[in-house]
């Protein structure tokens, strides 16, 4: 058993990580929330060029080659530097639709009774498409989001993928606090000082490394029930921690400008993406009775 | 990242399986748990099984790995648990492995291994529990004994130890971690009494330890006269490895149990209670993953525990914590009648956030060791 980042996945992360940093970082972000709604075409066909969306697709295909693991890290990223746009379900679409590896395509797909970017998407995948869509006014300015009268199921993997994507939230939620209790000064020391501000940083990690272990474990397995479990204690890890992330940073979280609040509204995006945190309970307290394999 | 075992390590698990599918059954019964000297022979008698044959020291010798494998399989296997031998085989023990002589390793070692020695732990002292630095039991030099004097409280097994690893001051003067020594004192020496405590759930667990002029020699110090402070530090982050195995396992069969008591009780037919039992579910499975991501790690940085250690004890004492109070949801008016399952477990959970360094001093670890936060007060 190693049940580690191999040397491989260490560096496809920071590959990502570097990609990202580069054509997404703190300017492209404010710009992205500026231009709500749009989505940065040529960013997509980087995103593409770089296997983002191939990854998982055989190389005999035209794809990456690589698994689960290896997306979910990827996944991970993106979650950690809130790159916009419907990456789950272009994702899933390579191979499928044409142009989506390549980023050419951008395909959303019908969730549990929304639709994420519908008006920038070329493919709109589930049954029935988007009928009736009707547009809202998406709490989180960097997911337009559109009421479709019918849910779909959404695909483990999906869950999945949208559990790394909180993982990565998480992470960078968890950090962005740790950096402001150091510097921060209050009562003449960083507020980092105080046990008050230190349990709330503390809970932040456990809840982050403990979600860690289940997400990446599911990775490896595919197995349903760990899915279940990625997706309930990601989702607890991304919200919470971004709740607590803004609590440390006092008035300057309460800011449109502070980038927590992007975390949050995007966290509470992904726990209604995947259909509702009840099924996965419900799912895992039947797992108690089956049989144990 | 991989999560399947070697084929050594799948044999290690299968002759395992065997050899307790044939030992189990030869057991002697169990002694309540009042009868201390019973409890003794009995968790003594399981480690001289063990030491026959051939697992005596997993504990020590063998891989991350193989003792993960090893804890899971006793566990599911409804093994005894290491019990009286706890500090012997996971305190003093490697203490002693990592900082003692060559003599001492050889006096005191094949003991603890063959099953025939008890060990208890002198830390903590009714004026020295978070802050353990802060403990005033004094070891004033005589020729070649110390003669030690004072109080230590939380002393598990006293009763029957042979041996008890004493942490003593040695110099008063100075800095308060480094005037600690680490002695091994034997427990019939004159001018020790033990006083039973008896715990919330009813059961006498732990002990007050009084020392009036106690004479230890020497020659029982492990490591350098006041070097004890590093010494210790050895012993506890050896405790934050492994330590929590088997106890995760059995918290996946209680709940496993518990969800099929409420099916048959009827509570099962509550949605609210059948999501808790589902969190719950997650909540273990997430904790096992956490330990084999944490074996892993120890396995690549050579066996020394990684700071995950403080991460996985918050989440899991409290995990368990909740795992009782669902089974009382589950139990309903019957959680108050001790003779139902899980009402004892219920009430023992309560010192998990306690021993072992609380919840909030496993905070002040993670704040300040892991994200480096500035040190608080």
């Amino acid at each position: 058993m190693r049940f580690q980042l191999t040397e491989d996945q260490v560096a496809l992360r920071a590959g990502v990580r570097e990609m990202l940093t580069r054509r997404f970082g703190p300017q492209a972000l404010r710009a992205a929330v500026e231009e709500s709604g749009r989505l940065d075409r040529a960013l997509w066909r980087e995103l593409g060029a770089a296997g983002f969306f191939a990854l998982r697709l055989p190389e005999a295909r035209g794809g990456v080659g690589l698994g689960l693991p290896e997306a979910v890290l990827a996944f991970e990223e993106a979650g950690r530097a809130l790159l916009p746009g419907p990456l789950v379900a272009t994702h899933l679409a390579a191979g499928a639709v044409p142009g989506a590896a390549t980023g050419e395509t951008v395909v959303t797909a019908v969730g549990n009774g929304l639709v994420e970017w519908l008006a920038q998407a070329d493919v709109v995948r589930g049954d029935g498409g988007a009928a009736g869509a009707v547009p809202l006014r998406s709490v989180d300015p960097l997911t337009p989001l559109h009421r479709v009268p019918t849910g779909m199921g959404v695909p483990s993997v999906a869950v999945l993928l949208t559990a790394a994507e909180q993982l990565g939230s998480a992470t960078r939620a968890c950090e962005l606090a740790v950096q402001h209790a150091r510097a921060r000064e209050q009562f003449g020391r960083p507020i980092g000082a105080f046990q008050a501000v230190q349990h709330l940083c503390a809970e932040m990690l456990v809840r982050t490394e403990t979600a860690r272990a289940a997400v990446y474990a599911a990775a490896v397995t595919a197995d349903p029930a760990d899915i279940d479990t990625a997706r309930l204690l990601a989702d607890e890890a991304a919200v919470r921690g971004a709740r607590d992330c803004l609590q440390v940073h006092g008035g300057m979280g309460f800011t449109w400008e502070f980038e927590v609040h992007l975390h949050l509204k995007r966290a509470w995006v992904r726990t209604h993406r995947v259909g509702p945190a009840t099924e996965s309970e419900e799912n895992l307290a039947a797992e108690l009775l089956a049989d144990p394999a | 990242m991989d999560l399947t075992y070697t084929p050594e390590e799948e044999e290690f698990r299968a002759r395992l399986r065997d050899w307790l599918a044939k030992a189990l059954p030869t057991l002697p019964p169990k002694p309540s748990p009042d009868d201390w000297p019973g409890r003794r022979a009995y968790d003594l008698g399981w480690q001289r099984m063990l030491h026959d044959a051939g697992y005596g020291e997993v504990h020590w010798d063998a891989s991350p790995t193989t003792r993960l494998i090893f804890l899971e399989e006793t566990e599911k296997a409804g093994a005894p648990y290491v019990g009286a031998c706890f500090v012997g085989l996971l305190h003093a023990g490697p203490t002693i492995a990592a900082e003692g002589t060559a003599e001492q390793r050889e006096r005191w070692l094949p003991p603890i291994l063959r099953g025939d020695e008890v060990w208890c732990q002198g830390f903590s002292e009714p004026d020295a529990g978070s802050d353990l630095a802060a403990l005033r039991t004094r070891a004033r030099r005589d020729g070649d004994h110390y003669v030690v004097t004072g109080s230590k409280i939380w002393t598990s097994h006293a009763e029957v130890a042979d041996w008890c690893e004493l942490l003593v001051r040695t110099d008063p003067d100075a800095p308060k971690h480094r005037g600690i020594s680490w002695l091994a004192m034997p427990m019939d020496a004159p001018g020790i009494t033990v006083r039973p405590l008896k715990t919330l759930a009813g059961s006498a667990e732990f002990a007050e330890m009084f020392l009036d002029e106690v004479r230890v020699p020497v020659a029982n110090r492990v490591g350098d006269e006041n070097d004890g402070w590093r010494v210790t530090m050895v012993t506890l982050s050896f405790e934050r490895g492994t330590a929590f195995v088997g106890e995760v396992v059995a918290c996946r069969r209680a709940l496993r149990e518990l969800a099929v008591e409420a099916r048959r009780n009827g509570r099962w037919d509550d949605p609210a209670l059948r999501r808790r039992l589902g969190r719950l579910n997650a909540e273990f499975r997430a904790l096992w993953r956490l330990t084999q991501w944490n074996v892993s790690e120890a396995e690549q940085t050579g066996g020394v525990p990684g700071v995950g250690g403080s991460v996985f004890k918050l989440r899991y004492s409290h995990a368990r914590q909740e795992l009782y109070d669902a089974a009382a949801d589950v139990l309903g008016p019957q959680s108050l009648d001790l003779d139902r399952p899980w009402v004892l477990d219920r009430l023992s959970s309560l010192s998990y956030t306690i021993a072992a360094g609380t919840s909030q001093i496993q905070r002040n670890i993670v704040a300040e060791r892991i994200l480096g936060l500035p040190k608080g007060r």
